[in-house]
């Protein structure tokens, strides 16, 4: 029986007429696309469309471009799903795959639309006014007294100052190089945000930068101790992730070279192993548990965050969160990313971050407690408008992962996995890692950040407000276009027109 | 001696005394009257002993790294969780999770403990976990184990079995030396029996005579009968299970 060979994704032109056979492109694939015997000879089957190649090319010669006629049409067995069932019949494996969920669902964001000052309110100029973006997160007081002399008597508890309402999502070195995850370091100190270590541990080199950085406990415990839990901003204790909630994480030990063995503390080459749950928590009351664990570790120094997957029943899980202790809760929706994850598990398991957030806010604004924690939403944050609308619908600040990986030159080809990213990003290979200059990249992330923060200004003068917290958890400022009554009710938004 | 009187104080206060007592550089402290109060020790560094009287509440010394604890009698869950360095004694039974994530020092329970002891132990550079159990223990013993060495010694068996099942699930590193032999249905799929060698016995009985030590018996007596040292059979359980 003759074995099938699935079609390429992608065809890779070489136009031999520009191509003046300098073989940047040979060196520069880390999917070893490119051969050359007396010219450039491509191998499209090994192709994921990340355009390094066609970014180094100095003639311009290269061309990807979709397979076009590989597939014979049929509107129920996509070629995703052909290619997905010959890969396992070939293998019997569970299928990996990288980034967020990449199926055409609709997104909510998309369906939400922003208001603005017309006539009866005035609009803001941000140029020439002062726009207040700074945001504390931690826990707020139920209220607050004062001394005679006009002193706070009340005990506040720690809380973050950061200058956006955005921060970077936990991404672990080890799914990505030490030069991204630094890029992303030197960011947030830049603009005066959080980035987040992951559950990989922090790097002796990123010791500088810990005072920005939020330090994840998860329930593999990798290169956790006392004094990395106190180097950071803040701690985080992993309880799952919108690509993969519910399932523990697996970085395999040919993945796990020396840097990498010293920051997660274990044997090189050894697997790193996530269990699904933390197994000192199964219950609310054993996650006040671990929190308070933390903050006895942490001398109540730092506020400790929650990190959970948005699922069904997120607000009533976020409402035990906030009275078990979490000072901050990380809410990631199902399109969050993941530098490895079954697809089945991304592409099927949990709910958008819009209607969680909205029903999250809901639940701890019911119960009187929604000052007690901040909210950080992300589960695909893509523009400056997803900010704006995750905050009126309650968020406190956004997280952002794929953007700021897209900043370093991701191309979303969601093969994190395999470790071959050409544009060093999610590699650990040393020729292609050092593809990533961290002064360059991290003025490249920073410009992000701030393009977005200029942009949310701009429509925080549009909504004729100065301060970003006059638009946190103000639903009336948005309207909803083509979605479903249910889910308008869920959002607490109104049909646009209304 | 500095002496601490648990009575009565919440568990906040009694670890603010510990660490203030630890800070002006006591260097043996006696917690007296300790009921349940949680953390004890959690995240100390320092070289102090502490002598602890009454029963201590879970994630006794959790995140520590340094410190010798002594419980004169029984603990509760999760002793020892992400342990860095120390010494943990327990004079008595434990629960359930003990050295989750441990990474280093010595934890030594002389009666029987719970469920998924030993859970993920790993081991880093010169850092080797020890965690010793005089009596039984439950099923999901050395479960995850990544690194270390546990030992289990069934020495009253109070009619319990001497583990439980699903022993070293998902095990993909470290030793585990039960004095006796476990039954092969009670095996985890990860994890074979092999024999000692010369280098299993030194290490074997550094752990056993370390831990009769503490607890006041003959070693000789202990390490008389016959052992089973358990491994696991791939460093990569998991290697065939994914399609790229």
């Amino acid at each position: 029986m003759i074995t099938r060979r699935i079609p390429p994704e992608f065809l890779v032109d070489v136009d031999h007429a520009k191509c003046r056979k300098c073989r940047r492109c040979v060196q520069a694939c880390g999917w070893g696309v490119y051969e050359f015997s007396d010219r450039v000879v491509p191998d499209s089957s090994k192709c994921v469309c990340c355009q390094y190649c066609m970014s180094v090319c100095p003639e311009g010669a290269i061309t990807v471009r979709p397979n076009p006629i590989a597939f014979r049409p049929n509107g129920n067995w996509s070629p995703t799903d052909r290619r997905n069932v010959w890969k396992q019949a070939e293998t019997g494996g569970v299928l990996l795959t990288g980034m967020g969920n990449d199926r055409q669902l609709e997104v909510i964001w998309d369906h939400l639309l922003l208001d603005a000052c017309q006539v009866t309110n005035p609009s803001i100029d941000p140029l020439r006014e002062p726009m207040e973006l700074r945001t504390y997160l931690g826990r707020k007081p139920d209220s607050v007294e004062f001394s005679e002399d006009g002193s706070l008597k009340t005990r506040i508890t720690p809380n973050i100052a950061i200058e956006t309402p955005i921060i970077f999502a936990p991404m672990s070195f080890g799914s990505i190089s030490l030069n991204a995850q630094k890029s992303i370091a030197m960011a947030a100190k830049m603009v005066g945000t959080l980035w987040s270590t992951g559950e990989g541990g922090l790097h002796k080199d990123l010791y500088p930068y810990a005072d920005r950085a939020v330090v994840q406990c998860a329930s593999g415990r990798f290169g956790v101790h006392g004094e990395y839990l106190n180097a950071g901003a803040a701690v985080e204790i992993k309880i799952g992730q919108g690509a993969k909630p519910g399932i523990g994480g697996h970085l395999p030990g040919e993945k796990v070279p020396l840097e990498i063995s010293e920051t997660r503390m274990v044997p090189l080459g050894t697997d790193c192993i996530s269990p699904a749950p933390h197994h000192d928590i199964y219950s609310i009351e054993d996650l006040r548990q671990l929190i308070y664990a933390l903050k006895e570790a942490t001398e109540y120094t730092r506020p400790v965050s929650v990190k959970i997957a948005a699922v069904h029943n997120v607000a009533a899980i976020v409402s035990g969160v906030v009275r078990a202790g979490a000072d901050i809760v990380y809410i990631d929706g199902f399109r969050g990313g993941t530098g490895a994850a079954p697809t089945v598990i991304r592409d099927h398991l949990g709910i958008p971050v819009e209607v969680a957030l909205a029903a999250v806010d809901d639940r701890l604004r019911e119960e009187g407690i929604r000052n007690q924690a901040s909210i950080i939403a992300a589960g695909s944050i893509r523009n400056s408008a997803d900010v704006a609308k995750a905050l009126a619908l309650g968020a406190d600040a956004v997280a952002i992962g794929t953007a700021a990986l897209l900043a370093l030159g991701c191309a979303v080809c969601g093969k994190c996995y395999t470790g071959n990213c050409s544009w060093g990003i999610t590699s650990q290979r040393p020729e292609l890692v050092r593809r990533i200059d961290p002064e360059v990249g991290s003025v490249r992330v920073a410009n992000l950040v701030n393009a977005w923060s200029h942009e949310l200004k701009e429509i925080l003068g549009a909504l004729g407000v100065n301060a970003v917290e006059s638009l946190r958890g103000s639903r009336e400022r948005l309207r909803a276009i083509d979605l479903h009554e249910a889910t308008m009710d869920v959002l607490g938004v109104k049909p646009a027109g209304r | 001696m500095v002496t601490l009187d648990a009575a009565g104080l919440h568990y906040m206060e009694l670890n603010r005394l510990l660490r203030d007592a630890v800070r002006s550089g006591a260097t043996e402290v006696e917690l007296v009257n300790v009921r349940g109060q949680r953390y004890i020790g959690d995240g100390v560094s320092a070289k102090v002993q502490v002598h602890v009287r009454g029963v201590p509440g879970n994630d006794l010394g959790a995140f520590m790294d340094g410190p010798a604890l002594v419980v004169h009698g029984n603990a509760q869950d999760a002793c020892g969780n992400t342990m860095n360095d120390g010494r943990i004694v327990i004079h008595g039974h434990a629960g359930d999770v003990l050295g989750y994530g441990m990474r280093g020092g010595r934890l030594h329970v002389l009666g029987d403990v719970g469920y998924r002891v030993g859970i993920h132990m790993k081991a880093f550079r010169r850092q080797t976990p020890v965690l010793v159990v005089g009596g039984t223990a439950r099923d999901f013993f050395g479960e995850y184990m990544a690194g270390g060495v546990l030992v289990l010694l069934g020495l009253e068996r109070n009619g319990h079995d001497l583990v439980g099942d699903y022993f070293g699930t998902g095990m993909h590193g470290g030793t585990i030396y039960v004095r006796g032999e476990v039954e092969k249905h009670k095996l985890g799929r990860e994890v074979g029996a092999q024999p000692l060698t010369d280098a299993d016995m030194a290490e074997l009985k550094a752990c056993v005579e370390a831990f009769c030590q503490d607890m006041g018996i003959s070693s000789e007596e202990v390490l008389s009968q016959p052992f089973t040292k358990y491994v696991p059979v791939s460093t990569r359980p998991y290697g065939k299970l994914y399609a790229y």
